[in-house]
């Protein structure tokens, strides 16, 4: 009996979320990241509240960039190297279809987790609650599609040695535009500004990559392969 | 499809690696049923042809047809049809044995806990089933690919030196898995650098340098 995509993905998504979940340190390890980066601000700047609200979007933004981008080396690099992703390559399913499913759950455990822990961040840089719900949502659009970027990053780079660096060079500079409109939705947010515009540009950001970077991380896979 | 259609043919398979002309012009025939057994030193492209069989990685100039279609043309019932155990045993060290191949067999068909673990006692690493693959031996973790090679039931097996790390009751157990593969009318490609006995009639492709 044959297997469908879906129950592939499925597959796929459920074996990933158990290999994270078998190595703590590594699924806490961008989270705490996460937190160490933006207590660092309020330390060496200055804690005045009016100052740090200020640069609140800003830190939490940049802190959630990097924390993602340091989780996105291993996403195809483990498999690489075990000669697990041959055998995917060779399943019989669609390439592109596991590397969506590989995708979303590196975005489960690296993205959605910084989500969920940014109010806790965001109440120690001052961000009122009211910003909440919008930093929340830019954050998770953010997010999402940084893992897009980062799968396009890490399928090119897998093959090499010293991947990761290239694989910031790579990522960065697509992630400018998230990091203008995702500081700017939280930014307006807090001064009680109307936030849509830019989470507009967000969100048709993340669906642009999650409909272009599936193709073009699976093609780097493919290349790498060879 | 027919049983009779299953035939590998590569024809006339070139291979560059920058500078150096690694296959130079290979070809041969693998009806179903039958055992190639690919010899040569080492660095005469051995695992550079299974991985142009398995469609990785696509040569220069040549074709690799299965059942009369080139494998590019239908690379997803080819893939179901082929399995393929490479030099690394493709295990995740955090998994245990029986989700290992629960995985990467689950992928190409649905196959029961059952069935794999039965699979695993054919190889011989029933016991490694609930153990995480980090603490398996170099020899344990041969077996447990194997096993995954037999939970595939693929009629076509692609291996890459699969007679490495085996002790003398695992190399005997492997032939035997070999020759139960040709008498169920499957076929087999072996990459190995030493002569092989599986009790079964045997052609070999030597590659020169």
């Amino acid at each position: 009996m044959s297997v469908g995509a879906l129950q592939a993905m499925n597959l796929v998504l459920r074996r990933e979320l158990c290999l994270s979940f078998r190595r703590p340190d590594q699924l806490l390890q961008p989270l705490v990241f996460f937190l160490i980066v933006t207590t660092l601000f309020p330390l060496g700047l200055s804690p005045e509240l009016s100052l740090l609200r200020q640069m609140a979007p800003g830190v939490l933004w940049v802190a959630a960039l990097l924390a993602s981008l340091l989780s996105m080396d291993g996403l195809f690099k483990g498999d690489a190297d075990d000669g697990t992703l041959e055998q995917l390559a060779l399943s019989g399913q669609s390439l592109g279809a596991i590397v969506i499913a590989k995708t979303l759950a590196h975005w489960l455990v690296s993205g959605a987790a910084l989500v969920i822990m940014s109010p806790l961040v965001a109440m120690a840089l001052g961000i009122p609650v009211t910003a909440f719900p919008t930093m929340i949502l830019s954050l998770a659009l953010g997010t999402l599609t940084l893992s897009w970027l980062g799968a396009i990053g890490a399928g090119l780079t897998v093959g090499l040695r010293r991947g990761s660096v290239l694989l910031s060079l790579i990522v960065l500079p697509l992630a400018m535009p998230l990091l203008i409109f995702g500081a700017n939705a939280t930014d307006r947010a807090i001064v009680g500004d109307s936030p849509e515009g830019a989470v507009y540009f967000l969100a048709a950001l993340c669906v642009l990559t999650s409909s272009l970077a599936p193709l073009a991380a699976t093609a780097a896979l493919r290349i790498t392969l060879e | 499809m027919t049983a009779q259609l299953k035939c590998l043919e590569v024809d006339d398979v070139h291979v560059w690696r920058g500078d150096r002309h690694v296959l130079q012009g290979v070809s041969f025939h693998l009806e179903p049923a039958e055992l190639l057994h690919i010899r040569g030193p080492n660095g005469t492209g051995k695992t550079t042809l299974l991985r142009v069989v398995t469609g990785l990685l696509r040569p220069e100039q040549g074709e690799v047809r299965w059942a009369g279609r080139p494998i590019n043309e239908a690379r997803a019932e080819y893939q179901a049809e082929l399995a393929y155990a490479s030099h690394e045993p493709a295990l995740k060290s955090d998994l245990t044995g029986l989700e290992n191949l629960r995985f990467t067999v689950g992928l190409k068909r649905r196959a029961s806990d059952m069935e794999l673990r039965d699979a695993m006692a054919t190889t011989g690493v029933a016991a490694c089933a609930d153990l995480p693959a980090r603490v398996l031996s170099a020899g344990q973790r041969r077996r447990l690919a194997m096993a995954r090679v037999l939970a595939m039931r693929a009629a076509l097996w692609l291996l890459d030196e699969p007679f490495t790390n085996l002790d003398v009751a695992g190399a005997e157990f492997m032939s035997r898995m070999l020759a139960e593969h040709v008498d169920r009318g499957g076929s087999a490609l072996v990459v190995a650098h030493h002569d092989l006995d599986v009790g079964r009639p045997l052609r070999s492709l030597e590659l020169a340098e």
